[in-house]
């Protein structure tokens, strides 16, 4: 690795970061709004322009609290869990193609061909914040939202991973990269191998009606559903439920500490609905003007930005607005769906696509 | 006030008295034939609203008074009642059950004023009684001027639970009523409103027959009677505030408490006056720890109904300037304030650095019996000289002692200085500090330097200990000073000049710091004794009962609200 | 009592009925307050709204129209006062003249707004009519002690209150006529 890499992929993530981090505040913001406007209220609007500057107002709040440490909790665990919660959302962004390219360069941070491997090991790394945060509360509530978070997490995780294995064994069809691509495509996916997430982008860039999503609509269905269930949102908010446990494994949070397990929720939603994007959407691809293949200058590169961000939003609000609309499943309903539910359909799935994909070769 | 004739009076003269069968609302009674008269005490027959009270069932009434001659003038207090027939032979009708034939007799009597009789069937809640009532309380409301929301008798008014009870809502009187004059200046202590009197002549009857002064009477007539000072006369008695409390509606005021405090905000606690040896029984009035008046407390041993107007009145000092309110040690000329735990542990220590006899202790008359006690206790231990001064003054025909404290009794009957030995080693103490034998002095509420001691001669000393509750020139000269509470702070006992053991409550919290002396009194007997004592005020008079003989058998519970007579030494 | 449960059709299971039931009810709640069509709240400060007739605001007390201060210092409303938010300071036994005709009139009337839960029962219980529960409804203030209202900022708050009977002065009155008998 040059120098010149390490200098753009600083570049990037620091580019990137920038982005995300903007993005995080403003959700938080637009969950407020939204939330607001389903329950015909107006919501924040005193800070800035339509309440725009919150996100300002917020932090500011959340910086100036105290830090109060409980002296009865495990102090290095205690520091180390909202660390651990944020890092992991983070991370998975590593591998997300936000864009196509920009200056020549592809608008990934880590290239890598394991990309999807790579997102659900990082995922299964988010349980840890909430479990050691529980943990090292040393009290009751958080006790029990850590455990109730170790076991849906694991649950829901391995639906999801059986969920998009069909997806690649569509995607993973040499017979189309082959003959199917222009070669604007061809030069882009250089040297990548199947489970790299720009070649999935790729395959699904020749029409609407290539989107997994309606290739693969089971399998958007649940990986949808164990997205919410891996974020901790509503309808599967069980490790926080204010109701029954005050505020589930954070209860003993607070100022900064608490920010961060917060800001955390909507990197690991921004990350999800990324994946989403990526996987079942067509990533930053539109199947018309021109803008399904990488881009050959820096408007479009843009642009492809753009449609990212845009199909990013829609996850987004549609994240809020099921927060707002469902109410919380009950334990053993949550365990019910996951293990007897869709874990048997994804397995189901698998198999008929399988069975497809053997009949038309 | 209460105004029920109480049993232990009509029961010290019952066996003599022949009893007699009436009725009272159905309910077949025996009363005994006579009474003694208030003023005389001679027997006079038993009246019906006597005859009532005796057994619970309360007539109405304005006018009457136990402790008063009978006027009879209200006419709230009647009642229907029924008569044994006779036939014209003079014999008894009877039914045909062989009981006697009751008549109702056709025109009501009044229940203050007519004599009981053989028989007689008193219908006190009959529908023609209370109908007599509503119509009596709206002639007394005709002239009325109702300003009860100004009005300082507003919650202990007889008008106003008369009315409640009986009376109607709406006047029908459509006329001008009569205005007559308010805020008449009566004497020193008492304003008059005459628009509110309802001419019971309850305070007539009191200042001629009780306090011996005849000063008041009604002028004028019909709707003009008022109420008034004779021309040339001052209504200025030292017992003019008892008509106040007499006075069924607002129309005499004591100046003192006139719209200071709306009654029903007043926490009552029972008190003893402490204003001389007679121990009048009192209500201390409070509300959030301050003392708005002190009223008399019906004990028909010590001061019956009534008290004078200095001791009610003397109850001001309790919230001076003056009072000590921190315990303070002297170290050079440096004054340092300290709290009770370091002052106990520092005196005790002082104390036994003295040899016997080098310590003299000084008690006072406002002392309580089971302070005077431990005292002594302490004063035994270091085998020092007592004292206490006589505090004399001038006495009068009906309630005020000429002894100005109220415990000298205690004094006596603890055996802290024996009776009729009172300020005479003062002389000796005095001489011992000159000479040098006597080196520390406790006093407790005396001021030496008024006493007449040299200030001189209390520098001389090496530990000088003083316990008061208002600074004076001798807690100025002190080494320490241990802040004292007044007796409407702290619970306690005195024993009266006849020998009548008293107990009274705590009304009010002390100042700051301020402390009932028995308590740190007990932690010096217990740290320089080693003997354990009582930490309650009931375990520590039980156990100085214990050890009295006057007050053996005496319990803090068996004294009583109005108290018990004790044998005095030397009596 | 047993309440029969209902069986779920296939496609009720699948949940997938409700939860669109549910985010179009949601949808139509965004909607109908992003386009303002419904409006249920209000911009407070900017916006107020029109106190209603009967509205229990702050307890004031009001002089009649001739100036006096109708309170006489009965200390009932301190009485009655469920939180113990009135503190009357009775006016002692000196004779006041300026309180026109009435021998009684509050040193100090102190009303604190902080205990205050605006029940009204002081307006029922005076006789007086000499206080009542005003409009005023967003009282602040920088310290306890400000909030702590005294007589003098009470009876500038209640202003006038017109008095039909006017009990004190025709009492006067009546009491100027019959002088002559006295």
């Amino acid at each position: 690795m040059t120098l010149q890499d390490i200098l753009i992929a600083t570049a990037k993530i620091v580019a990137f970061v920038g982005l995300v981090l903007p993005m995080i505040a403003y959700s938080v913001v637009a969950e407020r709004r939204i939330s607001a406007a389903i329950q015909d209220r107006i919501g924040p609007n005193r800070v800035g322009p339509f309440g725009l500057l919150q996100p300002l107002a917020d932090g500011l709040k959340f910086l100036l609290k105290e830090d109060f440490t409980p002296n009865y909790v495990r102090k290095a665990y205690f520091w180390m869990a909202p660390a651990l919660t944020m890092i992991p959302s983070f991370v998975v962004f590593a591998v997300i193609p936000f864009g196509s390219s920009l200056f020549g360069e592809k608008m990934v941070i880590a290239d890598l061909n394991v990309g999807i491997l790579f997102t659900f090991a990082i995922v299964s790394l988010s349980v840890y914040g909430i479990v050691l945060a529980g943990y090292a509360s040393n009290s009751k509530y958080p006790f029990l939202g850590g455990i109730r978070s170790s076991a849906q997490m694991i649950s829901y995780e391995i639906a999801m991973g059986m969920s998009v294995i069909p997806v690649f064994m569509l995607t993973s069809d040499p017979q189309f990269y082959a003959t199917g691509l222009s070669e604007a495509w061809t030069t882009f996916l250089a040297g990548t191998a199947d489970l790299n997430l720009s070649r999935i982008i790729a395959y699904q860039s020749g029409s609407l009606f290539d989107w997994m999503i309606f290739k693969q609509p089971l399998a958007f269905l649940i990986f949808l559903v164990a997205a919410f269930a891996e974020t901790n949102r509503l309808p599967f908010d069980l490790p926080e439920s204010e109701t029954e446990l005050v505020a589930g494994y954070h209860t003993e949070y607070s100022s900064m500490k608490f920010a961060l397990f917060f800001l955390g929720e909507y990197a690991a939603m921004i990350a999800a609905s990324a994946l989403m994007v990526v996987l079942f959407l067509g990533g930053w691809t539109l199947p018309f003007w021109g803008l399904d293949e990488p881009a050959s200058n820096l408007f479009t590169g843009l642009l492809h930005i753009a449609i990212f961000i845009g199909k990013l939003g829609i996850f987004m609000v549609f994240f809020i607005w099921i927060r707002w609309t469902l109410p919380r499943f009950r334990y053993d309903q949550l365990m019910n769906l996951g293990w007897k539910r869709f874990l048997p359909l994804a397995l189901a799935n698998i198999i008929v696509t399988a069975v497809w994909l053997w009949f038309r070769s | 006030m209460a105004e029920t004739t109480t049993k232990d009076s009509s029961q010290a003269v019952q066996p003599q008295v022949e009893m007699v069968r009436i009725k009272i609302n159905g309910m077949e009674v025996e009363v005994p034939k006579t009474q003694p008269d208030p003023i005389t005490g001679k027997p006079v027959p038993t009246t019906m609203i006597q005859a009532c009270a005796m057994h619970g069932v309360d007539v109405p009434h304005y006018c009457y008074h136990p402790k008063l001659p009978v006027a009879g003038n209200c006419r709230m207090c009647l009642v229907e009642f029924g008569m044994p027939a006779v036939d014209r032979n003079r014999q008894p009708v009877l039914n045909d059950d062989g009981s006697p034939k009751i008549n109702k007799m056709p025109r009501p009597a009044i229940a203050c004023a007519t004599a009981i009789a053989p028989n007689m069937e008193i219908y006190a809640d009959s529908d023609g009684s209370k109908e007599m009532r509503k119509a009596v309380l709206e002639f007394l409301l005709i002239n009325h001027p109702l300003d009860c929301p100004i009005c300082d008798q507003a919650g202990e008014c007889k008008l106003q639970e008369y009315s409640y009870e009986y009376g109607q809502a709406e006047s029908r009187f459509v006329e001008a009523k009569v205005h007559k004059p308010k805020q008449v200046d009566l004497g020193p202590r008492i304003m008059l409103d005459d628009e509110r009197c309802i001419l019971c002549s309850r305070c007539i009857r009191f200042t001629r027959d009780i306090a011996g002064d005849d000063a008041l009477g009604f002028f004028n007539r019909g709707s003009y009677n008022t109420l008034g000072a004779y021309p040339g006369k001052s209504f200025d008695n030292n017992y003019t505030l008892n008509t106040v409390d007499i006075c069924p509606v607002g129309a005499l005021t004591s100046k003192d408490f006139r719209f200071r405090m709306r009654a029903w905000f007043l926490k009552e606690t029972d008190s003893v006056c402490n204003s001389c040896g007679t121990g009048c029984n009192t209500i201390v009035s409070s509300r959030e720890e301050v003392i708005y008046r002190q009223e008399p407390r019906e004990n028909d041993a010590v001061n019956s109904s009534w008290m004078c107007d200095h001791g009610r009145l003397n109850y001001k000092w309790q919230a001076s300037d003056t009072r000590l309110d921190a315990v303070s040690a002297r170290r050079g000329d440096v004054r340092e304030v300290i709290d009770w735990p370091r002052v106990v542990d520092e005196l005790s220590g002082k104390l036994q650095s003295f040899a016997p006899g080098e310590v003299a202790f000084i008690a006072s008359g406002q002392m309580t019996t089971e302070e005077i006690f431990l005292f002594r206790r302490l004063a035994e231990k270091f085998g020092g000289l007592r004292e206490s001064f006589p505090n004399v003054g001038e006495g009068d025909h009906l309630l005020v002692s000429a002894d100005k404290d109220p415990n000298t009794n205690g004094l006596f009957i603890t055996g802290f200085t024996p009776a009729g030995e009172q300020g005479r080693n003062f002389q000796s103490i005095q001489d011992g500090i000159r000479n040098g034998s006597i080196k520390a002095l406790f006093v407790i509420r005396e001021d030496l330097i008024a006493r007449g001691m040299d200030a001189g001669l209390l520098e001389d000393l090496q530990l000088l200990v003083v316990s008061d509750i208002h600074r004076t020139p001798t807690t100025d000269a002190a080494h320490y000073i241990l802040p004292g509470c007044a007796h409407f702070e702290k619970r306690g006992t005195f024993i009266n000049v006849k020998g009548r053991l008293q107990k009274f409550m705590k009304a009010v919290e002390g100042p700051g710091a301020s402390r009932p002396e028995w308590e740190f009194l007990h932690e010096l007997v217990h740290q320089t004794t080693g003997q354990n004592g009582f930490s309650t005020i009931e375990g520590l008079f039980n156990q100085m009962a214990g050890e009295i003989p006057a007050l053996a058998g005496v319990t803090w519970a068996s004294i009583g609200d109005t108290g018990r007579s004790v044998e005095l030494p030397g009596a | 009592m047993i309440v029969e449960r209902k069986e779920l059709s296939f496609l009720e299971k699948t949940y997938l009925p409700g939860i669109a039931q549910g985010i179009k009810i949601t949808a139509r709640h965004f909607f109908d307050t992003v386009s303002g069509r419904k409006k249920v709240t209000m911009q407070y400060p900017e916006e107020k709204w029109t106190v209603p007739e009967g509205y229990r605001g702050a307890p004031y007390l009001v002089k009649d129209q001739e100036g006096r201060t109708k309170c006489v210092s009965c200390q009932l409303c301190e009485f009655i006062c469920p939180p113990k938010a009135i503190k009357i300071t009775p006016p002692g036994p000196e004779v006041r003249d300026e309180l026109g005709g009435v021998e009684k009139g509050p040193e100090d009337f102190e009303i604190n707004m902080l205990r205050c839960i605006f029940c009204g029962l002081c307006q029922e219980v005076c006789p007086e009519e000499a206080i009542f529960l005003m409009k005023d409804y967003s009282l602040t203030g920088q310290s306890r002690e400000e909030m702590i209202y005294h007589k003098d900022k009470l009876l500038e708050l209640g202003g006038v209150h017109n008095d039909t009977i006017m009990k004190w002065k025709k009492k006067d009155e009546e009491a100027r006529q019959q002088a002559s008998f006295h």
